[in-house]
């Protein structure tokens, strides 16, 4: 109750402030900053995730904002100050977390968190409140209804079936091209995340006449990948797809250097992009394709990358690090652009705006953002978009995947 | 054939680790009476120890193997000598210590993953050693895992040796067996206890610098070891090294059967329906007595 | 002993009332959640003591019934009016109780909480494999109509009816039984009192109180997936809260569950980053410094009063 009055109190001051722009001495009056809340999973299940995507991104942004004096609010800069909560990896911690940061601590924006079932919890509480909701760390097929239910959600990086589809797609040209033949292994994880690639996959598959010799999901915590990789082997499959989490992404691609496995495609899910994949495999990353990808050339992702060194403490995996921070800065942008920490209208400008992120220009359809990297492949020690073929930047699939070598 | 060699070599392997990871925990419950649920933790510690010994410094793992050993044996020293003990003397290591240390240790575990969240951040962790392949009858294992497998085999042979040919290892058996009684053979159960707890302290810490030579590990993940050892030190029955050889074996080897032959989905599945089923037919385990 | 019973009963009842009143003289939605996250904890350790208080077997398995009741309503929930999907959840509980119950009940104490661990995983799995396998969606996706205003009343009525069917248990037969076999089994045994049925109409009856727990609870997070509703912390939670305050009485858990979770919501909201350690050193104290539970302490005080009274 109280939340609501002293919002549309602050929004009358800030839209007349707006109008009367030549007091600034009365401005500063007001309460001059702009609270930012979210929850971030340091531990538990996602804290792995959370902590290495989130934890760095935000960091950096708000940092770099406030080293800037702020963001840009009708004709003042308000510096940015952040409450920051444990949800403990719970859809109920975060729920309860997102009430509080609502009602209790009054912020004026939240933060999205990390994975597809918190995003989802959160989303009636953030849609009652009429906050702005980046869910990028949310990848969903049902994101088409829900953005019906929901106006105030945003999805950046698509549903899951789009990035089995999209491999299956690159997969088919290099087949026309002659390089690889029509047997597929593919593993994935048993939860939405694998099942909802995989399923698009298939479908993909059955499209372009593919066929799998194999294809299992393995439990979460699966700590040795060895019989999947073997049996896969056996079967000497052209290409090998897995829609695997982090810790089984580095399991499955060791097994398959021990095993000496070296399909013409070696495909592996979360965590390909990640800069610890790189450190652990060195020189053997080369030609490993995964989910996700960047424009690694483009000028925009080094500002980037140098940033989130600098200001986040860590290096960004080349995903979707940059997606998150894209979503930031579109936050950013359409807050300066209404000019208001209104939050009904911020929303209104993000639906129908195009923004410059460190992605380049997004615009939302439908609230959703689909000119999406969706398959990405190591060539020279750099992580880089191969999918969809069309998108500027992406760069040719190189095939086939190079042996593994000794270490 | 080949796949004869793979299944039992993988499965061996996989249930090394499973078995390795269980040894300390059934010093420590099945003598101590201190159901650890902090166990893991100290794995995941060991584990980043010998990351950042080996990421900053260059320290070959297995050197951080030899040193891991005086090293959980000093912290879990401590740990029973400052934590337990106030509890083991207030229970008078009665059935109420079951709880009581199931709580205290509950925090413990609560402290020590918080500062390694501190510490280390949330993040995946992992680093390459001996990764090489090893070619055994057609089958190609990482050496990392053989070492594993062979440490294993080591240790639980010389416990169970120690346990079973020793006058000392024979005063722990008594504390095992029955705690009430071994005072009056001269025995100080108290001190025994304290010096088992830590043996098993010894024996997770160079588990988890063995086990962050091939797996992917992060802050959080220490309630999943501690989770999966219970299961083979209670199925192999309390207190029993054989035991938790035995049942940490038969996990692995039932894992990669599965994983191979029938459903790598059921994997998980099959190791709990195996473990409840050896459970109903067994309750007090495979090689345990049935107590009270 | 009886005079305080009643007195505590009033205050308790009293106490709920209150709770009911909540949303009604304050609209604050995290005031609400922080209700509903009460009663829930409250709910779940005052079931499982029903249980475990008497028999003192220690369960893990409270998750496996709690998901259980949220998968019941992600399934069903579209379907059919919320009154029969809450008959569906309780049936579904109650049956795998009473399997669980006829296979476990003669596992000695240890065993049987790393049985029921054990089997929350199983389900958990079990559940995976069929949803990959056999729907090929692992997250469902819950919009029901309900708001956590409702969410919160619907706990604290099931939560009355708990304490009422508690009561009227200890004062009945079997409550009798339940006391001579938490004395002693044997005694219990050859005085011809049936031991096993005992234990296993606890076990059902605890069981599918929380099983309702999860399904009263499901529309609140939108989405669920195995992992979400078979979260094992849960379990543990549950346990940690009832032992705190006492399982041995029938308000022991809410001595526990209530203190223990303002402790949570404290620490998290104001040290998100140390929350763990600080955590775990609270947890600590508490363990050494109230031993056997906080309402442990407090009926030992009412049972010393009630003897010197006889």
């Amino acid at each position: 109750m109280s939340n609501r009055r002293q919002f549309i109190i602050r929004s009358a001051v800030l839209g007349g402030a707006a109008a009367v722009m030549g007091a600034p001495a009365l401005l500063h009056a007001q309460a001059a900053s702009i609270k930012i809340g979210y929850t971030v999973s340091k531990t538990g299940p996602n804290a792995g995730g959370a902590t290495s995507q989130i934890t760095p991104v935000y960091k950096m942004w708000v940092r770099e904002v406030n080293d800037a004096g702020g963001i840009q609010v009708g004709g003042r800069r308000m510096p940015l100050e952040v409450i920051e909560y444990d949800d403990r990896s719970s859809s109920e911690e975060a729920v309860r977390a997102y009430e509080r940061l609502a009602t209790q601590d009054k912020v004026d924006f939240v933060l999205a968190p990390w994975s597809t079932g918190i995003n989802l919890a959160i989303a009636p509480t953030l849609n009652k409140y009429n906050y702005p909701h980046l869910a990028v760390a949310a990848i969903t097929d049902m994101a088409p209804q829900l953005v019906k239910r929901w106006g105030n959600i945003f999805f950046v990086q698509g549903g899951g079936s789009m990035y089995g589809e999209a491999l299956m797609d690159i997969l088919d040209v290099q087949r026309k091209a002659g390089l690889i033949g029509s047997n597929i292994a593919m593993v994935s994880i048993a939860d939405g995340f694998g099942v909802d690639l995989s399923g698009g996959a298939r479908k993909a598959a059955a499209k372009h006449g593919f066929k799998f010799v194999y294809d299992k999901s393995y439990p979460v915590g699966t700590q040795d990948m060895s019989p999947l990789i073997n049996e896969a082997k056996a079967l000497n499959p052209d290409v090998f797809v897995a829609f695997s989490y982090p810790p089984d992404t580095v399991a499955l691609t060791e097994q398959a250097r021990v095993s000496s496995f070296n399909p013409k495609v070696f495909f592996v899910g979360i965590g390909t992009a990640f800069p610890m994949f790189l450190k652990r495999f060195g020189a053997n990353v080369e030609g490993i394709m995964g989910v996700g990808g960047t424009n690694a050339d483009d000028p925009r992702f080094k500002e980037f990358y140098k940033k989130h060194v600098e200001l986040g403490g860590a290096e960004p995996d080349r995903f979707t690090n940059i997606n998150i921070y894209s979503s930031l800065q579109i936050l950013q942008q359409a807050i300066e652009r209404a000019g208001t920490l209104d939050r009904a209208a911020v929303i209104a400008e993000i639906k129908k705006g195009t923004f410059d992120t460190a992605n380049g220009a997004m615009k939302f359809t439908d609230q959703q953002w689909r000119d999406l990297w969706f398959t990405g492949q190591w060539q020279n020690g750099q992580y880089y978009g191969v999918a969809p073929a069309g998108k500027p930047g992406a760069r040719k699939v190189l095939l086939p995947k190079p042996a593994w070598k000794p270490v | 054939m080949q796949l004869i060699v793979e299944l039992l070599l993988f499965g061996l392997t996989l249930g090394g680790l499973y078995a390795m990871v269980a040894m300390g925990l059934t010093l420590q419950y099945g003598v101590a009476r201190i159901m650890h649920l902090a166990y893991g933790e100290w794995l995941i510690a060991a584990a980043f120890g010998a990351y950042a010994a080996f990421t900053y410094w260059q320290v070959n793992p297995l050197i951080t193997l030899a040193l891991s050993l005086p090293v959980g044996f000093a912290v879990n020293w401590l740990v029973y000598q400052v934590l337990l003990s106030p509890l083991v003397r207030r229970t008078q290591a009665g059935p109420a210590l079951e709880v009581d240390s199931l709580l205290a240790t509950f925090g413990l575990l609560f402290v020590v993953q918080g500062v390694m969240v501190v510490l280390f951040g949330g993040s995946y962790h992992s680093y390459n050693f001996a990764a090489e392949a090893v070619n055994i009858g057609g089958a190609l294992i990482a050496r990392n895992r053989l070492i594993m497998f062979g440490l294993t085999v080591l240790a639980g042979l010389s416990i169970y040796l120690f346990l079973s040919r020793t006058r000392a290892g024979a005063a722990v058996r008594a504390v095992a067996t029955a705690p009430g009684n071994a005072p009056l053979v001269g025995i100080d159960v108290r001190k025994v206890s304290a010096i088992t707890f830590a043996v098993g302290g010894a024996l997770v810490a160079a588990g988890g610098v063995l086990a962050s030579m091939f797996l992917t590990f992060s802050a959080s993940m220490g309630v999943i070891f501690t989770m999966k050892a219970l299961i083979v030190i209670i199925m192999g029955g309390v207190g029993n090294m054989l035991g938790a050889v035995v049942a940490g074996l038969l996990l692995g080897m039932a894992e990669t059967l599965v994983a191979r032959l029938v459903d790598p989905g059921l994997t998980l599945a099959v190791n709990y329906l195996l473990f409840l089923s050896v459970l109903l037919w067994r309750p007090a385990g495979l090689f345990g007595r049935p107590v009270r | 002993m009886k005079l305080p019973q009643k007195k505590s009963l009033l205050l308790v009842w009293g106490m709920l009332a209150a709770a009911a009143l909540l949303p009604v003289l304050s609209s604050n939605d995290y005031y609400l959640g922080l209700g509903i996250n009460l009663s829930q904890y409250v709910l779940m350790a005052t079931a499982w003591a029903v249980f475990s208080g008497p028999t003192r077997y220690v369960s893990l398995a409270s998750v496996a019934f709690y998901g259980i009741g949220a998968y019941a309503v992600a399934v069903v929930g579209d379907a059919l009016p919320l009154p029969v999907v809450f008959l569906i959840a309780v049936a579904a509980g109650s049956l795998l109780a009473l399997l669980v119950g006829l296979a476990t009940l003669r596992l000695s104490g240890t065993y049987f909480v790393i049985f029921t661990f054990g089997l929350a995983e199983l389900v958990r799995q079990l559940f995976t494999w069929y949803e990959v396998n056999i729907t090929k969606t692992v997250g469902r996706y819950i919009f029901l109509e309900v708001t956590p205003r409702q969410i919160y009343w619907e706990l604290l009525a099931l939560l009355a009816l708990l304490f009422a069917l508690s009561w009227w248990i200890q004062r009945s037969r079997l409550g009798l039984a339940l006391r001579v076999i938490g004395e002693d089994e044997m005694v219990a045994r050859h005085i011809g009192i049936d031991v096993t049925r005992s234990k296993l109409v606890l076990f059902v009856v605890s069981s599918a109180f929380i099983t309702l727990t999860g399904a009263i609870m499901a529309p609140r997070w939108t989405y669920i997936d195995p992992a979400i509703s078979f979260n094992a912390v849960i379990s543990f939670q549950v346990v940690i809260m009832a032992l705190l305050g006492g399982a041995g009485s029938l308000f022991g858990p809410v001595a526990g569950a209530i203190p223990l979770s303002l402790l949570f919501e404290f620490l998290s909201a104001r040290f998100p980053n140390h929350f763990s350690i600080l955590l775990g050193a609270a947890f600590m104290v508490i363990v050494y410094f109230v031993p056997n539970g906080v309402a442990a302490a407090l009926s030992a005080w009412w049972r010393r009063r009630g003897k010197a009274a006889a």
